[in-house]
């Protein structure tokens, strides 16, 4: 019970504590913008995907853009664990789970946020989608649960680190992930060896059905793909991240 | 029931794999009173203060504090208690008064009354005007006024203070001491952890001096400075070898030890007898001693006779 009153007041902690941070700001305002019109401007001549490149590369921005956002949810996460704020919210009987929940919560908030500000970005320079209602949505639900399993998988990762430090050093990790997949090039033109874990890695299916339900294309099952990669990575963060609290806070 | 303590503990063990780090400590506070745990870093002060405040379970033993069982009741205990742990425990990147309003939100009181709460508070910590402000912004003092008053949003009976003025300046210091009495004059129980003797000296009531896991001795600072002798022979030896031998001839008589200028303390009763034969014994020659004075004997010796620890000291 406690959890749900606890929760909001933490969500909205984590979200003021994220604005005013210099690194989360940069990175949730200019990252979208950089990489877009990087991407579009630079490389975009230089690689033939059959398509517009501008209307190749969005979902690639989004991805990387949303799973590096919520990858910071592990930096903040290791910093509440090791700066002593746990221990008084512990003791005032605010438990792991509003901790997290409100860490998540925040995370999810901020990167749809920065989703918003590719589309606006995306659409100023030329960006156009004959995607009707549902296709939209549909698009925005499968962000919104990648970038919801990032966080919370991004929230494990925080109680797992030893050091804020050692977390920001997965965050790297996150922000690389996508790029062997068909975020900016397509897969078959990479090495064959790296084919494998590009058609399979979670952020080709959330990526590749973005795309489709944006440019108005037949789908295929890949939206059922990517959400069952978010759920299990969801519900993977969730079951360890209990053990993982405890153990921290023995 | 009013004469049930608010602080109770019976035979707390705690190991972290091979290491011991409580082996066995009996607590008793009666309720409205200032208790201090005083030992070393490593004593257990901090392990024992997370057991009472429900953050640690304890490997064996019991505890109850304000009138609750901090395994099975834990809930009932965090409703009694507050925690004003060793590093301040409040949000750099949010204001004074967020972070006020924020614990008081946690602690369930609806946004009115948080706002009051944290209006009222920040005037009694003297933070009225740095209230606007981030936390980012604060000195040492302020950071640890604020974190004090985040754990007063709901009137504790209990107070848990680990190490509440270490890395403060004496002035600071001085600050902090003055409001946990001002908590104390109001009825409430004060548990405290320091490494400053002079800390739980002026604070407490009751002393417990706690190393490697166990209590050595507990009682009031009269008491237990009447535990060993009276006064402490200071030696100002002539050079550095001179200095270095008669250390060792000492070895675990010496309460005091200040090697850059040269000074060892044992302890003595005073009497003229007494410093002679211990004159006579350090310096046969009667030429490695140059000066000598005796003082009275302060709760750091009592501390260092009774742990068997000397600690160089570092002229704080």
């Amino acid at each position: 019970m406690s959890d749900l009153t606890a929760w909001p007041v933490l969500s909205g902690r984590n979200l003021r504590m994220a604005l005013r941070g210099v690194d989360a700001l940069l990175i949730s305002l200019l990252l979208p913008v950089m990489l877009l019109l990087m991407f579009v401007y630079l490389f975009g001549g230089a690689i033939d995907t059959g398509t517009e490149y501008l209307t190749y590369a969005v979902p690639g921005v989004l991805i990387v853009c949303s799973g590096y956002g919520a990858s910071l949810t592990a930096v903040s996460v290791a910093h509440d664990m090791t700066e002593g704020v746990v221990d008084r919210f512990r003791s005032m009987d605010v438990g792991g789970r509003a901790l997290l929940g409100g860490h998540v919560t925040a995370s999810t908030v901020r990167n749809l946020c920065s989703t918003a500000i590719v589309f606006a970005v995306a659409f100023a320079i030329g960006f156009r989608t004959d995607a009707n209602a549902a296709q939209w949505l549909g698009a925005l639900g499968i962000l919104t649960a990648f970038i919801v399993a990032m966080s919370a998988f991004s929230a494990m990762m925080g109680l797992l680190a030893a050091t804020p430090e050692a977390a920001s050093g997965f965050t790297f990790f996150v922000l690389f992930l996508p790029y062997p997949s068909s975020a900016f090039v397509p897969v078959h033109t990479m090495p064959s060896w790296l084919h494998g874990f590009a058609d399979n890695q979670p952020a080709t299916p959330v990526i590749e059905s973005v795309r489709s339900l944006l440019l108005s294309q037949p789908t295929g099952d890949r939206p059922w793909t990517a959400l069952a990669w978010c759920t299990g990575i969801l519900l993977l963060s969730l079951a360890a991240s209990g053990p993982l609290f405890h153990r921290r806070t023995r | 029931m009013s004469d049930e303590p608010a602080i109770e503990a019976v035979g707390l063990r705690k190991t972290y794999g091979p290491a011991t780090v409580l082996d066995g400590i009996d607590l008793r506070v009666p309720k409205g009173s200032v208790f201090a745990l005083l030992g070393p870093n490593g004593a257990g002060k901090t392990t024992t203060v997370r057991i009472l405040a429900t953050l640690t379970r304890p490997d064996g033993g019991s505890a109850r504090v304000a009138g609750h069982d901090v395994v099975t009741q834990a809930r009932q205990v965090r409703r009694a208690i507050s925690l004003t742990g060793q590093y301040a425990a409040v949000d750099e990147l949010q204001t004074g008064t967020e972070n006020l309003r924020m614990m008081a939100r946690l602690r369930r009181l609806p946004r009115a009354r948080a706002r009051e709460r944290a209006a009222e508070l920040l005037e009694r910590f003297e933070l009225t005007e740095a209230g606007g402000r981030r936390v980012a912004g604060y000195s040492g003092g302020m950071r640890r006024r604020l974190d004090l008053a985040c754990g007063l949003v709901t009137d504790p009976e209990v107070i848990f203070l680990d190490e509440p003025t270490t890395g403060l300046d004496p002035r600071s210091r001085r600050a902090m001491w003055d409001l946990v009495a001002e908590l104390a004059a109001g009825g409430v129980t004060v548990l405290l952890t320091t490494q400053y003797l002079e800390e739980a000296d002026r604070l407490a009531d009751r002393i417990a001096l706690l190393d490697n896991g166990r209590i050595v001795a507990e009682g009031t600072a009269t008491e237990l400075k009447e535990q060993v002798n009276a006064s402490r022979l200071d030696l100002t030896m002539t050079d550095a070898p001179t200095f270095d031998a008669a250390a060792h001839a000492l070895r675990d008589r010496v309460i005091y030890l200040d090697s850059t200028r040269r000074v060892l303390g044992v302890s003595t009763d005073g009497s003229a007898a007494h410093i002679r034969a211990l004159l006579d014994e350090i310096d046969p020659t009667r030429t490695t001693v140059e000066r000598f004075a005796v003082r009275d004997t302060t709760l750091d010796d009592v501390f260092l006779a009774l742990t068997g620890q000397i600690k160089e000291t570092t002229g704080v």
